[in-house]
């Protein structure tokens, strides 16, 4: 594509989108507006999730295509600025959009780990990746494994890394689909993940990575216009002005001396001492186990026996029964979880913005920090974005503004959490538990917040208070006092950010078994809109696999969406960069180098997860620090040992590394 | 005509600049979280720089570090003739 083309064709896409922007916002008016004469807030909720998921179909019909370009790379002719925006929208999950703000809440300066690492990966992929692969300019990461190392191992190890990295990150997106819809318009969570299943299909279907791309450009713009409104109207109510980004440092100030008060707080003592005595209590139960849960169960029957029918207590008893874990096995798992909790308020709220004072504890946040870089720069539905633009030039200037679409959101994050802890302690702390604000009520019915008066007082502390994360995003607009279309342009926003990750990664999957499993290794002469046909197909088959895992509503997946970063830190990123920037890297270094990446990492986090294993105290979710540095030490040993790549892939490394044309033997063709 | 002498300065000049972010990268992100205890008796508009670069300044600087370094490729494939058609 030549220049003045692309410079036309993006003033277009400009026009578009920008008339798209103005229709939501009048939506959303339209809504408000509603809202004051007095409609229902169901019908409101229905209005966001069906409009929402209704414009998406609408993109994902019109760019419907069966061409093989068109349907793999949506044709390479994305402009920066847009494959910038699908980038940042494929990127951010809701795990991005609903959960970060809420770790920074509750893990103060250790949260920042993910703030940094989920940006600066970035940097890596710009600088050492994206540019490169756009010159290399074919389908899948596993395409570029094969020609740049020869022969099929490289690429079915890409297929195996691609399909394991992808899908406990697929499940997890899913699984907040049908959170997000199961509550906004109160259908069971069953039906929620099978309504968001036909959401993730109709943006891919039917026109493949070139309707994704589409629809995750609409995507963002609905995302960060949701996650911007209620924190600057949060920032004007605290502060009077409206920019949270620069004005949360007043909040930080109030956190930390209000914290310092609550350390030696005769009443915040007691209850920090009930919160021990919990979490001994819990200690021997697990200890007794199994005997332990046998008594508990029987217990909780006699009392069920010997209570009278119209006893308030009854009903409680009755749930607790019905909560009380099934086997010992799980009794564990759960009393395990809750020793933990209590064990975590027992001890005095800890400096919201200091970093770990204890060695072990800053090692642990670099470790982090840097697998969710690497890890970031290495994921397979991330990498491919960057063959869709037209040239090399866009390729980085599209890596650029990725970033910097991501960068409006986690910037803004961190106001997010400070307003919200500076909100809970000075209007809910000290307060008497009969002026509850009704937001906290709103979320404790529902389980996101736990207040109980534990010392009998009738008066609030801090150590009283338990805030799951994703209570701070979504409570801020009923804090901040705004109406209740905002709740719902959160909801639509958190189903955008998890939508169009969902879309990314389920076309990855297809791809890696139709294109570079089927069309490349088992049947090479199949015909392009054969190839087409089975990739749709696919589409269906693992999404339909996907949304069948997440029905069950494993507890593991948050933690499979971690290691998924340190796997991918550990086989992609090394064999992808080795491939441009060492041209005596062979297959023999790369292959073993991923190999053994995976093992070592696979080896720590199950062990360490399950077994107790335990290397310099590092924890499980950053297991990629073993296993990066162990594929490169292999991968360049290995390398050295071994014959240098053949003349033919070492042209191949210098055609990548120059933007014109094809370079053959260090000269032009 | 592109010679080797070309490509071979065009790529040691793309070293150059992959280096140099490389080396602001890291000192903004790891070597500030490593003296965030240190940062942090600096208090700036009321936040304390530790933090502020962990939260806010890291991850300006690498939007501006990918800018930068967009830039300058662009100027050396002019430099050098490899700018695609």
């Amino acid at each position: 594509m030549a220049n003045d083309a692309i410079k036309a064709w993006s003033k277009k896409l400009r026009q578009i989108y920008g008339i798209y922007t103005g229709v939501f916002v009048l939506f959303v008016i339209a809504l408000w507006i509603g809202e004051t004469l007095g409609l229902p807030q169901k019908y409101i909720g229905y209005a966001f999730l069906f409009g929402t998921i209704g414009v998406y179909a609408a993109i994902g019909f019109l760019s419907r295509t069966s061409a093989v370009a068109e349907y793999y790379v949506a044709g390479r002719k994305v402009p920066a600025v847009f494959n910038g925006m699908a980038t940042a929208s494929d990127w951010m999950s809701a795990a991005s959009f609903i959960g970060m703000a809420g770790a920074l809440y509750l893990q103060g300066y250790d949260g920042l780990a993910f703030i940094m690492g989920w940006t600066g990966g970035y940097v890596l992929l710009a600088v050492l990746v994206a540019p490169y692969l756009r010159k290399f300019g074919q389908f899948t990461i596993p395409d570029f494994l094969e020609e740049r190392y020869g022969g099929k191992l490289p690429r079915i190890i890409g297929i195996l890394s691609a399909l394991i990295v992808s899908f406990a990150y697929l499940v997890a997106q899913v699984t907040g689909v049908g959170i997000i819809t199961s509550r906004f318009v109160g259908i069971p969570f069953e039906a929620g993940v099978f309504l968001g299943l036909a959401g993730i299909l109709v943006c891919s279907f039917l026109g493949g990575m070139r309707a994704v791309t589409w629809t995750q450009v609409a995507q963002y713009i609905i995302l960060i216009v949701a996650y911007m409104i209620p924190v600057v109207a949060i920032s004007y109510k605290h502060t009077g002005v409206p920019i949270p980004q620069i004005m949360y440092g007043q909040a930080l100030q109030v956190i930390e001396s209000k914290q310092k008060d609550l350390i030696n707080d005769v009443k915040e003592i007691e209850i920090r001492q009930e919160w021990k005595k919990k979490a001994n209590e819990l200690n021997e139960k697990i200890k007794g186990l199994p005997q332990s849960w046998h008594t508990g169960k029987i217990e909780l029957q006699e009392k069920l026996k010997n209570i009278s029918a119209n006893d308030p207590e009854k009903a409680k008893i009755e749930k607790t029964l019905k909560d009380y874990p099934k086997t010992p096995e799980e009794a564990k798992e759960k009393w395990t979880a809750a020793m933990k909790e209590a064990q975590a308020m027992s001890k005095p709220p800890k400096s919201y913005t200091s970093p770990p004072t204890d060695t072990k504890g800053i090692i642990n946040f670099l470790a982090l920090t840097l697998c969710l870089m690497v890890g970031t720069a290495g994921l397979p539905h991330v990498l491919m974005r960057f063959y869709t633009t037209p040239t090399v030039r866009e390729a980085r200037s599209s890596a650029a503004w990725a970033l910097f679409f991501i960068f409006l959101l986690y910037f803004t994050a961190p106001a997010y959490a400070a307003f919200a802890r500076s909100e809970v302690l000075t209007n809910i702390v000290g307060q008497a538990f009969t002026a509850l604000p009704a937001w906290v009520s709103k979320w404790a019915a529902v389980g996101l917040i736990s207040i109980k008066d534990m010392n009998g007082d009738g008066i609030i502390q801090f150590s009283e208070i338990i805030i799951k994360a994703d209570a701070v995003v979504l409570a801020t607009p009923e804090i901040a006092g705004l109406p209740y279309v905002v709740a719902g342009l959160i909801a639509a926003g958190g189903l955008a950010a998890a939508l169009s990750t969902a879309d990314g990664l389920l076309i990855t999957m297809s791809n890696a078994i139709s294109h570079d499993l089927y069309y490349k290794i088992i049947n090479p002469n199949i015909s392009p809109s054969t190839r087409v046909k089975l990739g749709k197909a696919l589409l269906l088959v693992v999404a339909g696999i996907g949304a069948y895992v997440a029905s069950f509503k494993l507890a593991i997946i948050v933690e499979l969406v971690a290691w998924a970063f340190s796997l991918a830190a550990a086989t992609f990123f090394p064999a992808v960069v080795f491939g441009i920037w060492d041209k005596r890297m062979n297959k023999a270094g790369a292959v073993s180098g991923m190999i053994v990446g995976l093992i070592v990492t696979g080896y720590y986090i199950i062990g360490s997860r399950f077994y107790g294993v335990d290397w310099f105290g590092i924890k499980t979710i950053a297991a990629g620090i073993f296993g990066l540095p162990a594929n490169i030490i292999v991968a360049l040993i290995v390398s050295r040992l071994t014959p240098a790549p053949d003349k033919n892939l070492q042209e191949f490394v210098d055609n990548i590394r120059y933007p014109k044309g094809a370079i053959k033997g260090g000269v032009e063709e | 005509m592109i010679t080797k002498q070309t490509i071979e300065a065009y790529w040691r000049e793309n070293k150059i600049v992959m280096y140099l972010i490389m080396l602001i990268w890291f000192v903004v992100s790891y070597v500030a979280a490593i003296f965030a205890s240190s940062l942090n008796n600096i208090i700036i508009f009321g936040f304390p720089l530790g933090y502020y670069m962990g939260a806010q300044g890291s991850i300006a600087i690498f939007v501006i570090l990918n800018y930068l370094y967009s830039m300058k490729m662009n100027e050396l494939d002019k430099k050098y003739g490899l700018e695609e058609d």
